[in-house]
């Protein structure tokens, strides 16, 4: 009896123990481990398309003039306030006080000039230099205040300045911030483990509201099936873009998550090489977009979760028509399309699949469709950075499917070196005249218009418009919904208490 | 041989129950894979969406995976993919391996010391890595596949080959054959390949085994046989994450590997107690 009862105290100790440290860790939890499925090529926003890049830094290292919410509204950051001249021409941005770099150097004017002149200069690199071309001078006005002065009024000009390609950099260290981002953020960069995680720990002189959270963690985890291992074991507390979709149901009945669908701008395409034979054919498009089915591809690749749609354009802008129609799904008007194209038996091409999900699986069922009308794809799995290199750069493809997750970037058809190749005057003067009107009610009729060419020329397979499908332990609050910029801000996360 | 060592063999073979039960499981796969060429329920290169991840009906008798194909189809084309790369990744070893260990043995000396060295060289690397690395350079593919598996088995045919025939070698009726004339070829040829010849079917059965199951690891790694061809490793890399809500897409094909390799190990094991001369004599 004695024994036991001594075996019951310790057990009790161990218990007690146990219990008090695990409690001292939750009362004291401020820090997320973020589960990402692509690892970044570098941390500088400035200077790169990867959508991975600013789903680190944005508004978590670097900040910009203005902020985007999760609603795509319009925040102060940098700039503490603003003023519009009445022609629409003239910014003048109030800065915030008492502003200081990761690395101790003061924040003022000269580094907005700096970094604005930086971006849209000739031998920028920066991956959205259109958010710039409106720009006519940008000027310091002692050591507070900025003027840009615009060449023409340009609607969106302050949400522009929210991307995370208009982030505020400093001199001294802009051309190191692919390695050591040096932003002004809440968060600083402390650690990047290649091929494993990248670590953020506490700015602890940030300028603004501190955030709830102290570190974070963004653990790359590439495999799906990884991905749920690590959710459920508790290794990451949340993946903002989950990518095993067929997992979802199962977590939604799991109390110990959150599953929350949103939307993206992520148009998801099959993106076609408009000046490779056979598809410069418009002809051979027109048979492609009629031998898909979107509604398919969306049960089968993302299992149901996704809009499908008929041009470049998201869903949920005002903007946006409804163009699904344009090119239903019908074999025998494809199979007619591609006789007529002098292609009776159909042809042979490839199709370069980059590593998410939705390309990999959305490609076989592509693949399966396409081959009923005769068109038979062969599959070459490709790793992203070989994706970027041979198809985004060098435009050594057929066939791809991506998504393209910038907002509002319909303006990429315009771009005569952009890898899918389309080239149409009438569409380029249409998105010239969008850029210098400032009616709300003329430029959604231009984008309706931009859309409907777009959809015609059948440009390049429109698939379906991406979920956003986040899971997160049910104690973190804060998390985006939506995505209406790439980002996973996580100044407004906590974990309840 | 005579008609009583034929008879005999294959009273034996009927006493022996791994021979048996292998030889039963090999023939099942090879029949399935041979009849996939011809027909399967349903064609494996057509999605139907519609119908995805359903369980077994007598529409689909093991259901269906997560494009609606039909799992029987899919095991089936799987079943012949698998064997094709480990046969033709087998003829590669053996085709190469086999001319080298008995000219080693054969030649004795420098020669020898050189084939064999060059074999060690082989053998150290895991064969695993050996063909994530040719695919990697040259590209995920099935002949990729068929050459990595082809290169790892050059070693194991040539070591066999060649211990065993410097058994052979040592016997008097070699020397009677130098001695009637006869040339290294001929000899080679005519008296040391039979003479080891149960060795080496013996050997190649257990190397298509594990030749299936590379395959079907360089398939789960993504470096196998490409979409839209059915093969069973990238089957179960596929079902990884369906795992809780279709289990069947996971251990269908984890089955078929399991009583394949099972199957030609079995038979292999059998053809040696049936084949080895002093095994036999116990008998």
């Amino acid at each position: 009896m004695k024994i036991i009862n001594k075996m019951h105290t310790k057990i009790l100790l161990i218990c007690c123990s146990i219990l008090i440290i695990s409690g001292a860790a939750f009362a004291s939890k401020k820090h997320l481990t973020m589960g990402m499925v692509l690892e970044p090529p570098h941390l500088d926003p400035t200077a790169g398309a990867a959508a991975a890049i600013d789903e680190i830094v944005y508004a978590n290292v670097f900040e910009g003039l203005t902020r985007i919410n999760q609603n795509a509204e319009v925040l102060p950051a940098l700039a503490e306030s603003w003023s519009i001249s009445r022609n629409g021409l003239k910014y003048t941005f109030k800065l915030q006080k008492g502003v200081k770099f990761h690395d101790g150097s003061i924040f003022d004017s000269n580094d907005v000039v700096f970094s604005l002149n930086r971006a849209r200069s000739e031998k920028s690199t920066n991956a959205q230099k259109s958010l710039f071309s409106s720009i006519k001078e940008v000027m310091a006005q002692g050591t507070n205040t900025v003027i840009v002065t615009l060449k023409n009024p340009t609607g969106n000009f302050l949400f522009n300045m929210g991307w995370g390609d208009a982030v505020i950099v400093d001199s001294s260290s802009a051309n190191s911030n692919k390695s050591n981002p040096i932003g002004t953020g809440p968060f600083t960069f402390k650690r990047w483990v290649k091929g494993d995680r990248i670590e953020l720990g506490e700015n602890k002189s940030y300028w603004g509201q501190k955030p709830a959270l102290k570190t974070a963690t963004f653990k790359i985890i590439p495999d799906p099936a990884a991905a749920v291992a690590a959710l459920m074991a508790g290794d990451a507390d949340a993946f903002a873009n989950f990518p095993a979709p067929e997992m979802a149901s199962q977590f939604q009945s799991d109390s110990r998550f959150t599953v929350k669908v949103g939307s993206t701008e992520g148009e998801t395409i099959l993106s076609t090489n408009n000046k490779q034979k056979p598809f410069n054919d418009l002809r051979v498009r027109q048979a492609i977009a009629h031998a898909l089915n979107s509604k398919e591809i969306i049960d089968g690749a993302m299992f149901g979760f996704g809009t499908p749609i008929g041009s470049h354009f998201a869903p949920h802008h005002a903007a946006y028509i409804n163009l699904t129609g344009t090119y239903p799904h019908n074999i025998n008007k494809a199979k007619k399309l591609l006789t007529e194209a002098g292609l009776p038996d159909g042809f042979s091409a490839t199709l370069k699949l980059p590593p998410p999900s939705y390309a990999r699986r959305g490609g076989e069922i592509v693949a399966s469709q396409l081959r009923k009308v005769g068109i038979k794809l062969e599959i070459i799995p490709v790793e992203w950075a070989q994706w970027l290199d041979q198809v985004f750069k060098n435009k050594d493809f057929d066939l791809t499917i991506v998504s393209h997750t910038e907002p509002m970037d319909i303006g990429i058809y315009t771009r005569p070196k952009y890898y899918f190749q389309y080239q149409n005057p009438s569409f380029n003067s249409i998105i010239e005249e969008l850029n210098v009107t400032s009616s709300t009610k003329k430029r959604y009729a231009l984008m309706g218009a931009a859309q409907a060419i777009l959809s015609k020329d059948a440009v390049n397979g429109f698939l379906f418009q991406l979920a956003k499908l986040g899971i997160w332990n049910k104690n973190v609050i804060g998390l985006w919904e939506n995505s209406p910029v790439q980002a996973n801000d996580l100044t407004g996360v906590s974990w309840k208490k | 041989m005579n008609y009583s060592i034929l008879k005999n063999l294959w009273k034996q073979s009927l006493n022996n129950r791994s021979f048996l039960l292998g030889i039963v499981l090999s023939l099942i796969m090879i029949l399935t894979g041979l009849i996939s060429i011809f027909w399967t329920p349903f064609p494996v290169e057509i999605f139907d969406i519609s119908h995805k991840l359903e369980g077994p009906s007598a529409k689909h008798w093991l259901g269906t995976d997560h494009f609606g194909r039909d799992m029987t189809s899919m095991l089936m084309a799987g079943a012949w993919n698998s064997m094709l790369v480990s046969l033709f990744a087998i003829s590669l070893g053996a085709g190469i391996g086999i001319p080298l260990g008995v000219f080693a043995a054969g030649k004795s000396g420098w020669v020898e010391e050189l084939v064999m060295r060059f074999n060690d060289f082989a053998f150290a690397f895991p064969a695993l890595l050996t063909a994530v690395m040719i695919s990697a350079i040259y590209g995920p593919g099935i002949i990729n596949s068929v050459i990595a598996i082809g290169i790892f088995n050059i070693p194991v045919f040539a070591r066999i080959s060649r211990g065993s025939a410097l058994v052979i070698y040592k016997l008097e009726f070699i020397l009677a054959a130098r001695i009637s004339g006869k040339n290294e070829f001929q000899i080679a040829f005519e008296h040391i390949l039979p003479n080891i010849l149960s060795v080496l079917i013996i050997q190649s059965t257990i190397q298509f085994a594990l030749g299936i199951l590379a395959e079907a690891g360089l398939s789960y790694l993504g470096l196998g046989t490409q979409p839209p061809q059915p093969s069973w490793g990238k089957m179960l890399s596929e079902a990884q994450t369906m795992m809780f809500i279709a289990p069947q897409m996971a251990i269908l094909p984890g089955i078929a590997i399991v009583l394949t390799v099972l199957g030609l190990n079995l038979l292999g094991d059998g053809l040696r107690d049936i084949l080895d001369p002093r095994l036999r004599d116990k008998n």
